[in-house]
């Protein structure tokens, strides 16, 4: 186990869990997500959405006004408003996330009941859900487990085997997935999030989950209170990650060890070979990732393992032990793991590192560039599709990118 | 509350945030939640600047509020100041700690720091980004000047002559994440230059706190920005006695009215009005023959106050253009802009919903489009060229090269920027002259390559669309139509980008007439209606 974990408390530099609207929107496209909150939060998901999208996006901003703080009920009537006006200019929406925010939180909005009232009145044609994307109580992509626990009491129960893969993967990444688990034979595969809103996997006893992602654990454990069972196992990030993530599924279903072997083998020859020329340029190079998607344990353990890079600095906004037991494992034990943040004293050491690569928030890079360090912003690594074995040369290259550019650059 | 989809302004704070940031050796400590952070790549990546804002956020959580959050408040001050290091600190909160009422202004000022401390109110819930700066800017050079007292009355602008020196002036509220105000402080400063002023100090843009504390030795102040400057400059009026000028030099003739101004308040001879001729390339280019296209081209103009009102002149007196639309989102302009719209015969749009301004804009059907990038997305989806005017600013908008909008180079940069995006007159004069050649026929290749398609219909003006009107397609839509082959030759014979709308138009025009077939007579027929 860790012998070098450290907590920090300071000043933090993560985005807020509303964040995760940006790519939960496009994953189901008949969802809109009303965030109850300030004109700071609309200004948020704007700049985080980095460029205005061409068309009318599924996301908005019910902003509080004064008259809103100063009577609660009221607020209530006008949220009702809001979400009517905006039902009726948009009809084919069928499921509203009410986003809970700072603000909302801190008057203590009620959103469920919101919610509840939404529901009743619109019969069925809309389901409304709530939950908390608040950056007083989540970090970035917690955002995405606070949307789809929100979603698990509206899952159908139903006891079939499925093997549940939980988390928002890329569309094309999601079919091989589910491709090579069928042709190990593993029939039931499906989906959560889904990509229609409507289209909800049934969860029951007969379900076995595989997280995608490392930052679902009140999702976990909420499928496991319905009688999923959860299949432990390293993330699927780099080729052995998701060689082990996949394996696991397959022994927990019985598949006989050639079968497996012949349907990975082949998979882990050919990211060998597209690892190879990432591996050459990551290697021995120092590498820090600064706190952001929690999904930095796993992409260390892949770009140390997998890439031969040396991890300075591995934080982590907020490290869950128990979902993270398996990354943990793979890790060297001395590697310095900082929980939390304080962001000053962090540049401090990463000044004082000076590695040849960080792995950080929007905020920081620009900054970190002109301090003559390569930096890799995170939030890419929750937009491209990186899981899978067969991804694991495109995930070296997104670190090997800004290495590649550094030394392609001259102006003397 | 109020549904938003787009925000054309932020909330106050980032304002203050512009404020701090644009100056050396002031710090920002912002009470808030860590969700607020996202307010750093709007410098950092926007602007592409290579440090972060001076901003130090107290970053407070659920568990915090249970807690006691003041001290947490002091902890970040203390720390930042030990830090930092700063001339001046300003104290904030963001609309979240607004609500749990620390007041971190107060706390900081008890904490006996030997610094200035300016405690700011940023009502989140009723004010916004351009107000924040404004207030924070006003607050700031209030906070550091109000202990120097010349009373008034003493000030006199033209004493610059008694004590033998050229004159001098503030320029006043450029700062960071306005729109070109880089390059727009550097032209200024050459046209002043020019003109003999010098430039005491630019604020926020770089000053530091000795800048600001300079501010009293100028003759005058130039309110570069309203928008940011007016409160600053209406109580260093007050308190010292300095005018400020009202016009913003945008454009040819604000920029003439601008050094008419200054000068006349500065007690200089009133500048030669031909100086715009010779130093700036927009008055000739606007009157070259090329330009003879540009008359009475219809545009739509949305923004902030001071550049829609800008544009709107320019367009009408400089550049020929007719003005179909013209708005803000920025309520405090709303009374000068309502008055500049009633002066074009319109109705001023005053709105902060992109919405209201994408079916204005597509209600008057303009020819170009002058608005922000939002509204550079809603021409794109309505096929209209558009040019960037204004803010909320976009990396597009911090370009690379030298690209003022005020002052005599800003006229060229606006001639450019508003007229490539539509095709060019002398394209437009070659094409109805040779639109009969062999190259236009179809089954030529185009240099366009792909493009080049007979459904490709360009929105450019033509021959047949002289006036810009576009007939209603759904009149008589159940009327069946067709086409000659003689009518069908002819359309033929017209360029494939335009050939789209002739097809259009001359239908519906045979729907009015209630033709049902369509040969070339009906088509010289529908071109001779259609030109006004």
């Amino acid at each position: 186990m860790l012998t070098n974990l450290r907590k920090e408390s300071g000043p933090r530099e993560v985005f807020c869990g509303l964040t995760s609207i940006v790519w939960l929107h496009r994953r189901m496209p008949d969802a809109f997500f009303l965030v109850v909150g300030s004109r700071t939060c609309a200004h948020l998901i704007q700049s985080a959405a980095g460029v205005m999208i061409f068309a009318e996006p599924r996301f908005g901003t019910a902003i509080l006004s004064e008259r809103d703080l100063a009577g609660l009920a009221d607020a209530q009537e006008e949220l009702d408003r809001v979400a009517r006006d905006l039902l009726q200019r948009r009809p084919e929406i069928r499921t509203l996330f009410l986003v809970g925010s700072c603000p909302s939180e801190v008057i203590k909005l009620d959103l469920a009941r919101a919610a509840e009232r939404l529901n009743a009145s619109l019969s069925g044609r809309v389901r409304v859900v709530n939950y908390s994307g608040s950056g007083i109580e989540t970090t970035f992509t917690q955002g995405e487990d606070g949307a789809l626990a929100a979603l698990v009491p509206t899952l159908p129960a139903r006891d079939e085997p499925q093997l549940l893969l939980v988390g928002t993967l890329a569309h094309a990444v999601e079919d091989r997935l589910i491709t090579l688990f069928q042709r190990m034979g593993i029939e039931t595969v499906r989906s959560f999030p889904p990509r229609l809103s409507t289209d909800c996997p049934p969860v029951g006893r007969g379900t076995r989950m595989l997280l995608c992602q490392p930052y679902l654990s009140d999702t976990s454990r909420q499928l496991q209170a319905r009688g999923a069972e959860l299949i432990r196992a390293p993330y699927p990030l780099g080729a052995e990650g998701s060689r082990l993530w996949m394996e696991a599924a397959a022994r927990a279903w019985g598949i006989d060890e050639p079968i497996i072997h012949a349907t990975l083998d082949p998979l882990s020859a050919r990211a060998r070979q597209a690892l190879e020329p990432h591996r050459q340029r990551l290697q021995g190079k120092r590498i820090v990732l600064l706190p952001d998607s929690q999904l930095e344990l796993p992409l260390a353990r892949f770009l140390h393992r997998e890439c031969g890079m040396e991890l300075v600095e591995v934080g982590t906004p907020y490290l869950h032990r128990d979902l993270m037991e398996e990354e943990l494992k793979l890790l060297p034990a001395d590697t310095r793991v900082v929980e939390g943040q304080h962001v000053e004293q962090q540049l401090d050491r990463v000044r004082q590192a000076h590695p040849d690569l960080v792995v950080c928030g929007m905020g920081l890079a620009n900054p970190l560039e002109a301090e003559g360090i390569a930096t890799k912003w995170s939030i890419e690594l929750v937009f491209s599709p990186i899981h899978g074995i067969d991804q694991a040369g495109d995930l070296a290259e997104l670190f090997s990118r800004p290495l590649v550019r550094h030394g392609a650059l001259a102006f003397a | 509350m109020d549904l938003t989809l787009w925000t054309y302004e932020g909330p106050p704070h980032v304002g203050a945030m512009r404020i701090a940031a644009s100056m050396e050796g002031v710090h920002f400590v912002l009470h808030a939640p860590q969700g607020d952070t996202y307010a750093d790549l709007l410098f950092t990546m926007i602007e592409r600047r290579d440090r972060r804002p001076p901003v130090t956020y107290t970053t407070f959580q659920a568990r915090d509020l249970s807690g006691d959050t003041a001290e947490l408040v002091k902890r970040h001050v203390r720390e930042a100041v030990d830090r930092f290091q700063p001339d001046a600190l300003l104290v904030g909160e963001s609309c979240t700690a607004e609500l749990i009422q620390d007041q971190p202004g107060a706390l900081a000022a008890g904490m006996g720091l030997e610094l200035p401390v300016v405690s700011l109110e940023l009502p989140a819930y009723s004010k916004k980004e351009n107000w924040g700066a404004a207030e924070t800017l006003y607050q700031l050079v209030r906070g550091l000047l109000q202990h120097q007292r010349p009373g008034p009355t003493d000030h006199d602008p033209c004493a610059w002559r008694q004590q033998e020196r050229r004159p001098r002036v503030n320029l006043i509220g450029p700062s960071l994440l306005g729109f070109r105000c880089r390059d727009d402080v550097l032209e200024i400063r050459r046209l002043l230059e020019a003109h003999g002023i010098e430039v005491n100090a630019v604020v926020p843009l770089g000053a530091r706190v000795t800048d600001v504390e300079r501010l009293p030795l100028a003759d005058a102040n130039v309110c570069l920005v309203p928008e940011v400057a007016e409160p600053c400059c209406n109580w260093l009026e007050r308190h010292f006695g300095q005018p400020f000028t009202r016009t913003v030099p945008i454009g040819i003739g604000a920029t003439t009215d601008f050094l008419k101004e200054l000068h006349s308040l500065l007690g200089l001879e009133t500048p030669d009005p031909r100086e715009a001729q010779r130093q700036s390339r927009l008055p000739w280019y606007a009157a070259s023959v090329d330009s003879t296209y540009l008359t009475g081209k219809r545009v739509f103009i949305f923004g902030d106050g001071s550049h829609a009102l800008a544009a709107a002149r320019i367009a009408q007196q400089e550049l020929g253009f007719r003005v179909v639309g013209l708005g803000t989102y920025s309520r405090e302009m709303a009374r000068p802009v309502r008055a500049a719209a009633k002066d074009l015969g319109l109705e001023a749009l005053i709105t902060d919903d992109y919405l209201s301004v994408e079916a204005a804009m597509a209600d008057a059907a303009p020819e170009l489009v002058l608005g922000t990038q939002m509204e550079r997305h809603s021409a794109k989806r309505l096929g209209i060229p558009c040019a960037v005017i204004s803010t909320p600013m976009h990396v597009q908008d911090v370009p690379a090269r030298y690209a003022p909008q005020m002052g005599w180079e800003g006229a060229n940069v606006i001639f450019d920027s508003w007229v490539h995006p539509l095709m060019m007159g002398l394209e437009e004069h070659l094409i109805g002259m040779f639109r009969h050649d062999f190259e236009f026929v179809d089954d030529q290749p185009s240099h366009l390559g792909h493009l080049g398609r007979a459904d490709t219909a360009k929105p450019a003006g033509t021959d047949l669309d002289a006036a810009g009107s576009e007939p209603d397609p759904a009149a008589n839509l159940n009327v069946e139509l067709q086409w000659t082959r003689d009518g069908e030759a002819e359309l033929k014979k017209i360029p494939f980008f335009v050939r789209g709308k002739v097809k259009r138009n001359t239908e519906c025009f045979a729907r009015q007439q209630g033709k049902h077939q369509i040969d070339s007579e009906t088509l010289y027929d529908a071109k001779a209606h259609f030109s006004t």
